[in-house]
């Protein structure tokens, strides 16, 4: 599956935003240092592109950095292979 | 930063000589007094000629700063009391406080102190049925929150008739408030100069913290003001907090860290500090430190090891020369990063250890004295502390064998009670002993070392998950039939929580059903409290009773011995 950087958005928005938290999240908006979704949630963002794109994420690539915006994601996952 | 003689001389001297005395003289407290912590905090500091000295440098996750004096902090708390008093909240009502790490959270954990109500501070984590399993137990009157965390609120109102006043601190009138919710905004509210404060008295309930076990729902531990004589002297003598620190407690005011020591140590002691609400990463804390001048830093075993990951690079990138004293709560501090500490920032993390039932620290290592790394240390001046055999509750006299940490009651930040629970508080003591829960043994020296918890409940990240709550709330999702939770042994988080999940018949265990049930946990409970693992089994190992032995998960996660299981039903 393609991988798009609206569909990472979106997951995001829906799944650690509160109903009610107006903030604005971007694709270059920090995740992670942020406060948007913290370490222990970091975990089921991993699952989701897992799932999502049929690829396995190396933990020691799944860090904090590269999960810290959409943007890095992408560049994530093209790194894996993913596009 | 050049070495300055600390507050404890030294700490064979302060043991023969100590006594709760010396905290009171100098708090100039006699028993009998009106003792208010949030007078202590702010209004004292001031009549002591530190109006205008900083109180609080708070920055934003944008890099926001705001900077409040004593004489702010003693304002903006007359003035939060004085609302909540006029909305119709009264002594000894509970206030929980569920913001994020701002302004208003410190502030209004001391104007309800003010006021003569109970502080009940919450995590800002926490999902809507954590929230109200706490708020149901305290029967909780207000709540003081942020726009973003309303919808958590107004998901459980209607199971919360006896909540009267939710007050929302950032409220710019965008979206009309509905019944029982209040704006109050500190940066427009009149100051309120005179307050009269609550004639509080040392058994006066202060703060209810919530904290988690391995059965039933979080108990609430009940402080008094009295914990201040702990918390002031404690922040004294083991953070070592002087007249021109600038302190840096890393630890969220939701928990007992950030209060104890985020707050009332701090400030009784009249010390700056600093705050951030931007999100964890190794150079975000350095640039932090650095900018603010940090030199007492309090922080976490998890943090620390995250910065270990990135490296002494890292740190030799930023001027951290400020920094003179450091010290570590929440989960044993491993030797590996007491040792890094040292080629790190060119002096070592001291562990503390304590509880949210103990209020103040109660183990620790001190300034000046030898630390053996991986040691808890020693029991503070003033705490009698032993290890109790396991089936007997005697003393373990022999050296280096393992028992449980126990504590001759009676020291000031002592909890008084669990809210609605007397019967578990009274669990809680033994032979004379207060029991902590925790296993440790102490060497021929005296120095404590950490072996484990004595029950199911997981230690993650510093902050204590109880089994029971995961498991309940597991259960409440239509595809699990069965599950129990354990920890899982994790090299920066110490544990995380795993869980193992048998499935309802017509249920699927693959990935999209773990990521949906993880997401199911975290909004309801909280992020802590997800799921970092799910294993699917058929079956869980129990006991013929139908008692899912969690301790046979447990072993396996950690490569431990099972032990007995002539009791257990089925095969593993």
């Amino acid at each position: 599956m393609a991988v798009t950087k609206d569909t990472i958005l979106e997951y995001v928005r829906n799944e650690y935003l509160e109903d009610g938290d107006d903030r604005e999240v971007t694709y270059d908006t920090p995740l992670i240092s942020g406060g948007i979704v913290d370490s222990f949630s970091m975990v089921s963002l991993k699952v989701f592109l897992e799932t999502k794109y049929n690829v396995s994420i190396p933990d020691a690539k799944a860090t904090p950095e590269a999960f810290d915006s959409v943007d890095n994601i992408i560049a994530l996952l093209k790194e894996l292979g993913i596009e | 930063m050049p070495l300055k003689p600390s507050n404890m001389k030294s700490y064979e001297e302060e043991v023969k000589t100590f006594s709760w005395d010396i905290s009171k003289d100098e708090l100039e407290y006699k028993d009998g007094d009106i003792i208010n912590i949030g007078w202590y905090c702010s209004d004292r500091i001031c009549e002591k000629g530190k109006a205008e000295k900083l109180a609080l440098i708070w920055e934003s996750s944008k890099g926001e700063e705001k900077r409040y004096t004593f004489n702010d902090l003693r304002l903006i708390t007359n003035t939060i009391a004085n609302y909540l008093k006029n909305l119709g909240v009264n002594q000894g009502d509970r206030v929980c406080l569920f913001m994020d790490k701002i302004p208003e959270l410190y502030m209004g954990f001391l104007g309800v102190l003010k006021l003569g109500a109970i502080a009940q501070p919450l995590f800002s984590a926490f999902g809507s049925e954590s929230l109200l399993t706490r708020l149901e137990d305290a029967t909780t009157t207000a709540i003081m929150t942020q726009k973003k965390h309303l919808p958590k609120v107004r998901n459980i109102l209607e199971k919360m008739p006896y909540l009267k006043y939710i007050i929302v601190v950032d409220d710019d009138g965008s979206k009309a408030l509905r019944e029982r919710e209040f704006a109050l905004n500190i940066g427009t509210e009149k100051m309120i100069e005179e307050f009269e404060v609550f004639p509080a008295t040392a058994e006066t309930k202060s703060v209810l913290h919530y904290t988690s076990g391995t059965t039933g729902k979080p108990k609430g531990a009940q402080h008094v003001h009295y914990s201040l004589v702990s918390q002031y002297i404690t922040a004294k003598y083991v953070l070592d907090l002087q007249e021109d620190d600038i302190y840096w407690c890393t630890a969220d005011p939701g928990w007992v860290t950030g209060t104890s020591y985020g707050i009332i140590g701090a400030w009784a002691n009249g010390v700056t500090q600093c705050v951030t609400e931007i999100g964890f990463t190794a150079d975000n804390w350095y640039k932090f430190a650095e900018k603010n001048k940090v030199t007492v830093w309090y922080s976490a075993p998890t943090a620390i090891r995250s910065l270990m990951k990135e490296g002494t690079a890292c740190v030799k990138k930023y001027d951290l020369s400020s920094l003179r004293h450091l010290a570590s709560v929440g989960e044993p501090l491993n030797a590996e990063a007491v040792i890094w500490s040292q080629e790190a920032f060119g002096m070592m993390f001291h562990d503390t250890f304590w509880q949210t039932e103990t209020g103040s620290i109660m183990v620790s290592n001190y300034p000046g004295m030898k630390i053996k790394p991986g040691s808890m240390g020693k029991p503070f001046p003033g705490i009698t502390a032993t290890v109790l055999d396991l089936k007997t509750s005697e003393p373990i006299i022999k050296k280096g064998i393992v028992g449980m940490i126990a504590f001759k009651p009676g020291w000031p930040s002592m909890i008084r009670t669990y809210w609605n629970n007397e019967e578990i508080y009274k669990s809680k003591f033994k032979n004379g002993w207060y029991l902590s829960g925790d296993r440790a043994s102490i060497d021929e020296d005296g120095y404590f070392w950490f072996v484990g918890r004595d029950d199911d409940v997981i230690n993650t990240a510093g902050h204590l998950v109880g089994p029971f709550e995961i498991e309940s709330a597991l259960l409440e999702h239509p595809a699990v039939a069965e599950s129990a939770v354990v920890g899982k042994p994790d090299p920066v988080n110490m544990e995380v929580v795993k869980a193992f999940i048998a499935l309802k018949p017509g249920f699927d265990a693959d990935k999209m059903l773990e990521l949906e049930i993880m997401n199911f946990v975290r909004k309801k409970l909280s992020a802590l409290a997800m799921p970092q693992e799910i294993e699917f089994v058929d079956s869980l190992p129990k006991t013929r009773s139908g008692k899912i032995m969690r301790r046979v998960l447990r072993a396996k996660e950690w490569g431990e011995e099972i032990g007995d299981i002539s009791t257990l039903e089925n095969d593993m």
